[in-house]
Protein backbone atom coordinates (compact mmCIF):
# COMPACT_ATOMS: atom_id res chain seq x y z
CA UNK A 1 0.00 0.00 0.00
CA UNK A 2 1.35 3.24 -0.78
CA UNK A 3 1.61 6.50 1.47
CA UNK A 4 0.46 9.49 0.04
CA UNK A 5 0.50 13.09 1.62
CA UNK A 6 0.07 16.16 1.02
CA UNK A 7 1.51 19.03 2.56
CA UNK A 8 0.66 22.11 2.90
CA UNK A 9 -0.84 24.48 5.62
CA UNK A 10 -3.99 25.14 4.46
CA UNK A 11 -4.08 27.49 1.48
CA UNK A 12 -6.63 27.20 -1.45
CA UNK A 13 -4.11 25.39 -3.39
CA UNK A 14 -3.23 22.90 -0.84
CA UNK A 15 -6.95 21.93 -0.84
CA UNK A 16 -7.16 21.39 -4.71
CA UNK A 17 -4.00 19.30 -4.78
CA UNK A 18 -5.91 17.32 -2.34
CA UNK A 19 -8.77 16.88 -4.18
CA UNK A 20 -6.73 16.11 -7.12
CA UNK A 21 -4.72 13.60 -5.59
CA UNK A 22 -7.85 11.70 -4.49
CA UNK A 23 -9.34 11.79 -7.62
CA UNK A 24 -6.55 10.31 -9.09
CA UNK A 25 -5.96 7.02 -6.69
CA UNK A 26 -9.84 6.50 -7.04
CA UNK A 27 -9.63 6.44 -11.05
CA UNK A 28 -6.55 4.72 -10.72
CA UNK A 29 -7.94 2.08 -8.23
CA UNK A 30 -5.11 2.38 -6.04
CA UNK A 31 -4.52 1.17 -2.42
CA UNK A 32 -2.99 3.66 -0.56
CA UNK A 33 -3.39 5.74 2.86
CA UNK A 34 -3.56 9.81 1.84
CA UNK A 35 -2.69 12.27 4.76
CA UNK A 36 -2.24 15.49 5.27
CA UNK A 37 0.77 17.60 6.97
CA UNK A 38 0.02 20.75 7.99
CA UNK A 39 2.58 21.11 10.61
CA UNK A 40 5.35 23.45 9.28
CA UNK A 41 7.99 21.39 10.85
CA UNK A 42 7.33 18.28 9.14
CA UNK A 43 7.14 20.15 6.19
CA UNK A 44 10.70 21.54 6.35
CA UNK A 45 11.47 18.02 7.04
CA UNK A 46 11.32 17.22 3.67
CA UNK A 47 12.96 19.78 2.47
CA UNK A 48 9.58 21.88 0.80
CA UNK A 49 9.71 25.14 1.16
CA UNK A 50 6.74 26.14 -1.87
CA UNK A 51 3.67 24.93 -0.87
CA UNK A 52 1.22 22.39 -1.68
CA UNK A 53 3.44 19.39 -2.12
CA UNK A 54 2.63 15.87 -2.95
CA UNK A 55 4.92 13.27 -1.27
CA UNK A 56 4.87 9.49 -2.19
CA UNK A 57 6.36 6.39 0.09
CA UNK A 58 8.27 9.54 1.48
CA UNK A 59 9.48 11.08 -1.83
CA UNK A 60 8.95 14.21 -2.78
CA UNK A 61 7.27 14.18 -6.06
CA UNK A 62 5.85 17.98 -6.93
CA UNK A 63 5.99 21.05 -4.46
CA UNK A 64 5.13 24.57 -5.60
CA UNK A 65 1.92 23.71 -7.56
CA UNK A 66 -0.65 22.11 -8.49
CA UNK A 67 -0.26 19.46 -11.44
CA UNK A 68 -2.62 17.98 -13.67
CA UNK A 69 -5.28 14.80 -12.45
CA UNK A 70 -3.17 13.25 -15.15
CA UNK A 71 0.26 14.17 -14.04
CA UNK A 72 -0.64 13.13 -10.65
CA UNK A 73 -1.58 9.55 -12.38
CA UNK A 74 1.92 9.55 -13.67
CA UNK A 75 3.60 10.51 -9.93
CA UNK A 76 1.32 7.89 -8.00
CA UNK A 77 2.41 5.01 -10.03
CA UNK B 1 -31.04 16.08 21.52
CA UNK B 2 -27.28 15.85 21.21
CA UNK B 3 -25.93 18.94 22.60
CA UNK B 4 -22.48 18.43 21.17
CA UNK B 5 -22.93 18.61 17.53
CA UNK B 6 -25.40 21.13 17.72
CA UNK B 7 -24.31 23.91 19.60
CA UNK B 8 -23.50 25.40 16.98
CA UNK B 9 -26.41 25.99 15.00
CA UNK B 10 -28.12 27.15 17.72
CA UNK B 11 -25.61 29.95 18.57
CA UNK B 12 -25.52 30.79 14.98
CA UNK B 13 -29.29 31.29 15.21
CA UNK B 14 -29.47 32.44 18.54
CA UNK B 15 -27.07 35.42 17.58
CA UNK B 16 -28.73 36.36 14.33
CA UNK B 17 -32.06 36.15 15.83
CA UNK B 18 -30.74 38.80 18.58
CA UNK B 19 -29.11 40.81 15.75
CA UNK B 20 -32.16 41.28 14.25
CA UNK B 21 -33.61 41.72 17.63
CA UNK B 22 -31.90 44.60 18.16
CA UNK B 23 -31.43 45.76 15.02
CA UNK B 24 -30.95 49.78 15.55
CA UNK B 25 -33.03 50.81 12.41
CA UNK B 26 -33.71 54.25 12.76
CA UNK B 27 -30.87 55.15 14.30
CA UNK B 28 -28.93 57.66 12.02
CA UNK B 29 -25.46 56.52 12.70
CA UNK B 30 -26.19 52.95 11.93
CA UNK B 31 -27.78 53.55 8.77
CA UNK B 32 -25.72 56.12 7.76
CA UNK B 33 -22.37 53.80 8.31
CA UNK B 34 -25.28 50.56 5.65
CA UNK B 35 -25.35 53.90 3.37
CA UNK B 36 -21.44 54.21 3.56
CA UNK B 37 -20.81 50.22 3.79
CA UNK B 38 -22.30 50.52 0.06
CA UNK B 39 -21.22 53.34 -1.70
CA UNK B 40 -17.50 52.72 -0.33
CA UNK B 41 -17.96 48.96 -2.11
CA UNK B 42 -19.24 50.60 -4.68
CA UNK B 43 -16.62 52.89 -5.67
CA UNK B 44 -14.31 50.00 -5.32
CA UNK B 45 -16.21 47.99 -7.65
CA UNK B 46 -16.73 51.38 -10.27
CA UNK B 47 -12.91 52.51 -9.80
CA UNK B 48 -10.40 49.46 -9.10
CA UNK B 49 -11.67 46.18 -10.54
CA UNK B 50 -11.12 45.95 -14.30
CA UNK B 51 -8.45 48.79 -15.03
CA UNK B 52 -6.47 47.94 -12.04
CA UNK B 53 -7.27 44.13 -10.04
CA UNK B 54 -7.86 42.20 -12.71
CA UNK B 55 -4.87 42.79 -14.70
CA UNK B 56 -2.71 43.08 -11.49
CA UNK B 57 -4.46 39.68 -10.80
CA UNK B 58 -3.03 38.58 -14.33
CA UNK B 59 0.60 39.80 -13.41
CA UNK B 60 0.61 37.35 -10.45
CA UNK B 61 -0.46 34.83 -12.11
CA UNK B 62 1.62 34.77 -14.33
CA UNK B 63 4.33 35.50 -12.22
CA UNK B 64 3.53 32.84 -10.32
CA UNK B 65 3.63 30.31 -13.17
CA UNK B 66 6.69 32.07 -14.95
CA UNK B 67 8.76 33.09 -12.94
CA UNK B 68 11.10 29.89 -11.54
CA UNK B 69 11.10 30.56 -7.64
CA UNK B 70 13.87 27.54 -7.37
CA UNK B 71 15.90 30.01 -9.17
CA UNK B 72 15.33 32.74 -6.33
CA UNK B 73 15.47 30.46 -3.64
CA UNK B 74 19.17 28.93 -4.83
CA UNK B 75 20.34 32.76 -3.57
CA UNK B 76 18.98 32.03 -0.45
CA UNK B 77 20.47 28.27 0.15
CA UNK B 78 22.78 27.65 3.05
CA UNK B 79 26.12 28.24 0.42
CA UNK B 80 24.80 31.55 -0.54
CA UNK B 81 26.72 34.74 0.14
CA UNK B 82 25.96 36.59 2.94
CA UNK B 83 25.45 39.90 0.83
CA UNK B 84 23.61 38.30 -1.71
CA UNK B 85 21.37 36.58 1.06
CA UNK B 86 20.31 39.50 2.33
CA UNK B 87 19.76 41.70 -0.95
CA UNK B 88 17.86 38.56 -2.65
CA UNK B 89 15.95 38.06 0.92
CA UNK B 90 14.64 41.55 1.52
CA UNK B 91 12.99 42.11 -2.26
CA UNK B 92 12.30 38.36 -3.78
CA UNK B 93 8.83 38.54 -1.79
CA UNK B 94 8.10 40.15 -4.90
CA UNK B 95 8.01 37.34 -6.85
CA UNK B 96 8.12 34.61 -4.27
CA UNK B 97 5.22 35.47 -2.14
CA UNK B 98 2.21 36.08 -4.78
CA UNK B 99 -0.05 34.50 -1.88
CA UNK B 100 0.86 34.94 1.98
CA UNK B 101 -0.27 31.53 2.91
CA UNK B 102 3.26 30.67 1.08
CA UNK B 103 5.58 32.96 3.40
CA UNK B 104 5.81 30.84 6.07
CA UNK B 105 6.71 28.13 5.06
CA UNK B 106 9.59 29.62 2.86
CA UNK B 107 10.69 31.56 6.04
CA UNK B 108 11.14 28.00 8.05
CA UNK B 109 12.79 27.03 4.81
CA UNK B 110 15.11 29.59 4.69
CA UNK B 111 15.92 29.84 8.17
CA UNK B 112 16.50 25.71 8.57
CA UNK B 113 17.74 25.08 5.76
CA UNK B 114 19.03 27.71 4.16
CA UNK B 115 21.01 31.64 4.34
CA UNK B 116 19.72 31.40 8.49
CA UNK B 117 18.29 33.22 10.65
CA UNK B 118 18.95 37.14 9.31
CA UNK B 119 18.06 36.61 5.61
CA UNK B 120 14.70 34.62 6.75
CA UNK B 121 14.16 37.36 9.24
CA UNK B 122 14.24 39.83 6.32
CA UNK B 123 12.03 37.67 3.86
CA UNK B 124 9.65 37.56 6.88
CA UNK B 125 9.28 41.05 7.50
CA UNK B 126 10.03 42.50 3.39
CA UNK B 127 7.69 39.93 1.81
CA UNK B 128 4.09 40.16 2.66
CA UNK B 129 4.68 44.13 2.11
CA UNK B 130 5.97 43.87 -1.10
CA UNK B 131 3.86 41.14 -2.51
CA UNK B 132 2.55 42.61 -6.29
CA UNK B 133 -1.05 42.76 -5.37
CA UNK B 134 -0.19 44.81 -2.52
CA UNK B 135 1.91 47.17 -4.32
CA UNK B 136 -0.14 48.24 -6.97
CA UNK B 137 -3.75 47.95 -4.23
CA UNK B 138 -1.51 50.65 -2.22
CA UNK B 139 -0.43 52.53 -4.95
CA UNK B 140 -3.58 52.94 -6.34
CA UNK B 141 -6.42 53.82 -3.40
CA UNK B 142 -3.78 55.25 -1.08
CA UNK B 143 -1.46 57.29 -3.54
CA UNK B 144 1.36 56.58 -5.46
CA UNK B 145 3.60 58.76 -2.21
CA UNK B 146 2.97 56.01 0.20
CA UNK B 147 2.95 53.01 -2.20
CA UNK B 148 6.33 53.89 -2.97
CA UNK B 149 6.69 54.69 0.58
CA UNK B 150 5.34 51.82 1.91
CA UNK B 151 8.09 49.23 -0.77
CA UNK B 152 11.07 51.35 0.27
CA UNK B 153 10.63 51.15 3.99
CA UNK B 154 9.77 47.19 3.62
CA UNK B 155 12.97 46.40 1.61
CA UNK B 156 15.45 49.01 3.30
CA UNK B 157 14.12 48.07 7.40
CA UNK B 158 13.90 43.85 6.58
CA UNK B 159 17.76 44.37 5.88
CA UNK B 160 18.32 46.26 8.99
CA UNK B 161 15.86 43.94 11.34
CA UNK B 162 18.38 40.43 9.39
CA UNK B 163 21.16 41.89 10.81
CA UNK B 164 19.85 43.12 14.11
CA UNK B 165 18.73 39.71 14.57
CA UNK B 166 21.47 37.94 13.19
CA UNK B 167 23.79 40.00 15.43
CA UNK B 168 21.86 39.74 18.74
CA UNK B 169 22.16 35.43 18.30
CA UNK B 170 24.98 35.63 16.60
CA UNK B 171 26.06 32.91 19.23
CA UNK B 172 23.55 30.59 18.72
CA UNK B 173 24.52 28.53 16.33
CA UNK B 174 21.82 27.16 14.51
CA UNK B 175 21.18 23.83 14.08
CA UNK B 176 20.85 22.82 10.50
CA UNK B 177 18.44 21.05 8.99
CA UNK B 178 19.51 17.66 7.40
CA UNK B 179 16.81 17.85 4.68
CA UNK B 180 17.93 19.28 1.37
CA UNK B 181 16.25 21.76 -0.08
CA UNK B 182 13.69 19.72 -2.71
CA UNK B 183 13.45 22.24 -5.76
CA UNK B 184 11.81 21.28 -8.58
CA UNK B 185 13.91 21.58 -11.68
CA UNK B 186 13.41 24.60 -13.38
CA UNK B 187 11.92 23.83 -16.96
CA UNK B 188 13.11 26.92 -19.31
CA UNK B 189 10.61 27.16 -22.42
CA UNK B 190 11.92 30.73 -23.20
CA UNK B 191 14.86 33.09 -23.03
CA UNK B 192 14.86 35.62 -20.58
CA UNK B 193 14.45 38.63 -22.14
CA UNK B 194 11.01 37.61 -23.96
CA UNK B 195 9.64 37.41 -20.17
CA UNK B 196 10.80 39.91 -19.84
CA UNK B 197 9.04 42.20 -22.58
CA UNK B 198 5.74 39.82 -21.41
CA UNK B 199 6.13 40.78 -18.18
CA UNK B 200 6.39 44.73 -18.92
CA UNK B 201 3.91 44.82 -21.21
CA UNK B 202 1.45 43.53 -18.84
CA UNK B 203 2.45 46.13 -16.50
CA UNK B 204 2.55 49.33 -19.25
CA UNK B 205 -1.36 48.02 -20.04
CA UNK B 206 -1.96 48.26 -16.48
CA UNK B 207 0.10 51.95 -15.79
CA UNK B 208 -1.57 53.57 -19.02
CA UNK B 209 -4.87 51.92 -18.42
CA UNK B 210 -4.73 53.76 -14.74
CA UNK B 211 -3.37 56.78 -16.04
CA UNK B 212 -4.39 59.53 -13.84
CA UNK B 213 -5.88 62.85 -14.85
CA UNK B 214 -2.87 65.56 -13.92
CA UNK B 215 -4.16 68.44 -12.18
CA UNK B 216 -2.90 71.19 -15.60
CA UNK B 217 -4.35 70.77 -18.36
CA UNK B 218 -0.96 71.08 -20.53
CA UNK B 219 2.60 69.44 -20.39
CA UNK B 220 3.62 65.48 -20.95
CA UNK B 221 1.81 63.76 -18.30
CA UNK B 222 -1.66 65.67 -19.82
CA UNK B 223 -0.82 64.37 -23.37
CA UNK B 224 -0.26 60.63 -21.88
CA UNK B 225 -3.10 61.19 -20.14
CA UNK B 226 -5.39 62.59 -23.11
CA UNK B 227 -4.03 59.55 -25.32
CA UNK B 228 -3.90 56.83 -22.79
CA UNK B 229 -6.19 54.35 -24.32
CA UNK B 230 -4.72 55.00 -27.78
CA UNK B 231 -1.23 54.02 -25.74
CA UNK B 232 -2.94 51.40 -23.92
CA UNK B 233 -3.95 49.69 -27.63
CA UNK B 234 -0.65 50.16 -28.52
CA UNK B 235 1.13 48.00 -25.82
CA UNK B 236 -2.25 45.64 -26.18
CA UNK B 237 -1.49 44.83 -29.55
CA UNK B 238 2.02 44.31 -28.60
CA UNK B 239 1.21 42.05 -25.76
CA UNK B 240 -1.31 40.40 -28.18
CA UNK B 241 2.16 39.61 -30.65
CA UNK B 242 3.48 38.35 -28.01
CA UNK B 243 1.14 35.51 -26.87
CA UNK B 244 0.96 34.64 -30.56
CA UNK B 245 4.55 33.90 -31.60
CA UNK B 246 6.48 32.86 -28.04
CA UNK B 247 3.38 31.49 -25.98
CA UNK B 248 1.83 29.51 -29.30
CA UNK B 249 -1.51 30.69 -28.74
CA UNK B 250 -3.88 29.73 -31.62
CA UNK B 251 -3.51 32.98 -33.91
CA UNK B 252 -7.35 33.09 -34.83
CA UNK B 253 -8.49 32.84 -31.50
CA UNK B 254 -6.38 35.89 -30.81
CA UNK B 255 -6.88 38.03 -34.14
CA UNK B 256 -10.75 37.46 -33.48
CA UNK B 257 -10.63 38.84 -29.59
CA UNK B 258 -8.65 41.74 -31.62
CA UNK B 259 -11.58 42.26 -33.44
CA UNK B 260 -13.95 42.56 -31.35
CA UNK B 261 -12.43 44.89 -29.25
CA UNK B 262 -11.29 47.09 -31.67
CA UNK B 263 -14.94 46.81 -32.98
CA UNK B 264 -16.17 47.85 -29.52
CA UNK B 265 -13.74 50.69 -29.08
CA UNK B 266 -15.02 51.68 -32.29
CA UNK B 267 -18.92 51.65 -32.29
CA UNK B 268 -18.48 52.65 -28.46
CA UNK B 269 -15.58 55.26 -28.12
CA UNK B 270 -16.56 57.25 -25.29
CA UNK B 271 -17.20 53.57 -23.37
CA UNK B 272 -13.63 52.53 -23.00
CA UNK B 273 -14.75 49.98 -19.99
CA UNK B 274 -16.44 48.14 -22.77
CA UNK B 275 -13.59 47.25 -24.94
CA UNK B 276 -11.34 46.91 -21.78
CA UNK B 277 -13.92 44.11 -20.83
CA UNK B 278 -14.14 42.41 -24.14
CA UNK B 279 -10.28 42.57 -24.26
CA UNK B 280 -10.32 40.63 -20.42
CA UNK B 281 -12.95 38.17 -21.27
CA UNK B 282 -11.51 37.58 -24.54
CA UNK B 283 -7.96 36.32 -22.86
CA UNK B 284 -9.54 34.21 -20.38
CA UNK B 285 -11.59 32.30 -23.09
CA UNK B 286 -8.56 31.63 -24.68
CA UNK B 287 -6.24 31.22 -22.02
CA UNK B 288 -8.51 29.24 -19.66
CA UNK B 289 -8.91 26.46 -22.89
CA UNK B 290 -5.28 26.65 -23.60
CA UNK B 291 -3.07 23.57 -22.16
CA UNK B 292 0.54 23.62 -20.69
CA UNK B 293 1.74 26.81 -19.14
CA UNK B 294 -0.91 29.07 -21.01
CA UNK B 295 -3.61 27.37 -19.12
CA UNK B 296 -1.17 27.24 -16.27
CA UNK B 297 -1.19 30.90 -16.13
CA UNK B 298 -5.33 31.49 -16.18
CA UNK B 299 -5.89 29.03 -13.41
CA UNK B 300 -3.19 30.82 -11.02
CA UNK B 301 -4.61 34.25 -11.64
CA UNK B 302 -8.42 32.29 -11.64
CA UNK B 303 -6.79 31.06 -7.96
CA UNK B 304 -6.26 34.28 -7.02
CA UNK B 305 -9.24 36.33 -7.76
CA UNK B 306 -10.88 33.54 -6.03
CA UNK B 307 -8.85 33.58 -2.94
CA UNK B 308 -8.52 37.50 -2.51
CA UNK B 309 -11.14 39.06 -4.36
CA UNK B 310 -14.05 38.05 -1.69
CA UNK B 311 -12.17 38.58 1.00
CA UNK B 312 -11.14 42.29 -0.20
CA UNK B 313 -14.72 42.96 -0.37
CA UNK B 314 -15.83 42.37 2.96
CA UNK B 315 -12.96 43.98 4.16
CA UNK B 316 -14.20 46.86 2.18
CA UNK B 317 -17.89 46.20 3.49
CA UNK B 318 -16.40 45.94 7.14
CA UNK B 319 -14.71 49.64 6.36
CA UNK B 320 -17.08 51.21 4.91
CA UNK B 321 -19.89 50.15 7.62
CA UNK B 322 -17.21 51.28 10.20
CA UNK B 323 -15.09 54.34 8.80
CA UNK B 324 -17.15 55.62 5.91
CA UNK B 325 -16.10 57.48 2.63
CA UNK B 326 -13.70 59.98 2.44
CA UNK B 327 -14.88 62.77 3.96
CA UNK B 328 -17.77 60.86 5.31
CA UNK B 329 -18.26 59.31 8.81
CA UNK B 330 -19.10 55.68 9.67
CA UNK B 331 -20.40 53.71 12.81
CA UNK B 332 -17.00 55.05 14.33
CA UNK B 333 -16.77 59.05 15.51
CA UNK B 334 -13.92 60.51 13.69
CA UNK B 335 -12.86 61.97 16.92
CA UNK B 336 -11.72 58.61 18.29
CA UNK B 337 -9.30 57.78 15.59
CA UNK B 338 -7.80 61.05 15.03
CA UNK B 339 -7.44 61.19 19.21
CA UNK B 340 -5.44 58.33 18.77
CA UNK B 341 -3.20 58.19 15.40
CA UNK B 342 -3.72 61.66 14.46
CA UNK B 343 -0.78 63.97 13.78
CA UNK B 344 2.82 61.88 14.07
CA UNK B 345 3.93 62.26 17.30
CA UNK B 346 5.24 59.07 18.92
CA UNK B 347 2.47 57.38 20.52
CA UNK B 348 0.62 57.67 17.81
CA UNK B 349 3.10 55.65 15.61
CA UNK B 350 3.97 53.47 18.65
CA UNK B 351 -0.09 52.67 19.05
CA UNK B 352 -0.32 52.07 15.05
CA UNK B 353 2.71 49.96 15.00
CA UNK B 354 1.29 47.50 18.04
CA UNK B 355 -2.20 47.76 16.23
CA UNK B 356 -0.91 46.55 13.21
CA UNK B 357 1.48 43.82 14.58
CA UNK B 358 -1.33 41.95 16.76
CA UNK B 359 -4.23 42.39 14.06
CA UNK B 360 -4.49 39.75 11.35
CA UNK B 361 -4.86 41.48 7.69
CA UNK B 362 -6.48 39.24 5.06
CA UNK B 363 -4.20 39.90 1.93
CA UNK B 364 -5.11 42.93 0.52
CA UNK B 365 -7.74 44.40 3.33
CA UNK B 366 -5.22 45.99 4.99
CA UNK B 367 -5.91 48.91 1.89
CA UNK B 368 -9.67 49.68 2.81
CA UNK B 369 -9.53 49.45 5.96
CA UNK B 370 -6.05 52.13 5.68
CA UNK B 371 -8.13 54.10 3.46
CA UNK B 372 -10.92 54.45 5.85
CA UNK B 373 -9.03 55.56 8.95
CA UNK B 374 -6.92 58.01 7.02
CA UNK B 375 -10.13 59.59 5.95
CA UNK B 376 -11.00 59.58 9.24
CA UNK B 377 -7.69 61.94 10.65
CA UNK B 378 -5.50 59.05 11.08
CA UNK B 379 -1.65 60.74 10.15
CA UNK B 380 0.22 59.59 6.98
CA UNK B 381 3.30 58.68 9.80
CA UNK B 382 0.83 56.51 11.92
CA UNK B 383 -0.60 54.89 7.77
CA UNK B 384 2.78 53.85 6.84
CA UNK B 385 3.78 52.33 10.70
CA UNK B 386 0.07 50.29 10.18
CA UNK B 387 0.79 49.15 6.74
CA UNK B 388 4.71 48.24 7.85
CA UNK B 389 4.06 46.11 10.66
CA UNK B 390 0.56 44.79 9.91
CA UNK B 391 0.64 42.59 6.84
CA UNK B 392 3.52 41.07 8.29
CA UNK B 393 3.05 40.01 11.49
CA UNK B 394 -0.60 38.44 13.04
CA UNK B 395 -1.27 36.90 16.17
CA UNK B 396 -1.57 33.44 14.57
CA UNK B 397 1.59 34.14 12.23
CA UNK B 398 3.49 34.64 15.26
CA UNK B 399 1.97 31.19 17.03
CA UNK B 400 3.77 29.87 13.51
CA UNK B 401 6.95 31.77 13.91
CA UNK B 402 7.60 30.67 17.08
CA UNK B 403 7.54 27.12 16.44
CA UNK B 404 10.11 27.48 14.10
CA UNK B 405 12.53 29.43 15.84
CA UNK B 406 11.39 29.47 19.80
CA UNK B 407 10.35 32.01 22.05
CA UNK B 408 12.80 34.23 22.16
CA UNK B 409 13.82 34.59 18.90
CA UNK B 410 10.13 35.38 18.30
CA UNK B 411 9.88 37.89 20.75
CA UNK B 412 12.95 39.98 20.17
CA UNK B 413 11.73 39.71 16.33
CA UNK B 414 8.22 40.77 16.89
CA UNK B 415 9.89 43.94 19.09
CA UNK B 416 11.86 45.07 16.26
CA UNK B 417 9.29 45.11 13.83
CA UNK B 418 7.09 47.52 16.08
CA UNK B 419 9.91 49.69 16.98
CA UNK B 420 11.48 49.81 12.91
CA UNK B 421 7.86 50.81 11.59
CA UNK B 422 7.32 53.01 14.32
CA UNK B 423 10.44 54.92 13.34
CA UNK B 424 9.71 54.58 9.74
CA UNK B 425 6.05 56.19 10.53
CA UNK B 426 7.83 58.69 12.52
CA UNK B 427 10.66 59.96 9.27
CA UNK B 428 7.91 59.59 6.46
CA UNK B 429 5.50 61.64 8.47
CA UNK B 430 7.81 64.11 9.35
CA UNK B 431 9.08 64.77 6.08
CA UNK B 432 5.43 64.11 3.81
CA UNK B 433 3.06 65.89 5.91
Amino acid sequence: MKKIEILGTGCPKCKKLEEETRVAAYELGLKCQIEKVTDIQKITAYGVMITPALVVDGVVKVSGKVPSVNDIKNMLR
Amino acid sequence: MNWKSEWKPLVVIVSVFLAFFYLPIGNLRFENGIIEALQLTKWYAREHVLLCLIPAFFIAGAIAVFISQASVMKYLGAKASKVTAYGVASVSGSVLAVCSCTVLPLFAGIYRMGAGLGPASAFLYSGPAINILAIILTARVLGIELGIARAVGAVVFSIVIGLLMHLIFRKEETEKAKAQMAMPEPVVYRPLWQNAIYFASMVAILVFANWGKPDESTGLWFTIYSQKWVITGLVAVLFAIILMTWFQLRWWEVVSVAALTIFFSLVFPHEPLLAFGVAVIGLSVITSRADGEVGEWFSQSWGFTRQILPLLFAGVLVAGLLLGRPAHEGLIPSQWISGSVGGNSLGANLFASIAGAFMYFATLTEVPILQGLINNGMGKGPALALLLAGPALSLPNMLVIRSVMGTKKTVVFVVLVIVMATISGMIYGANFN
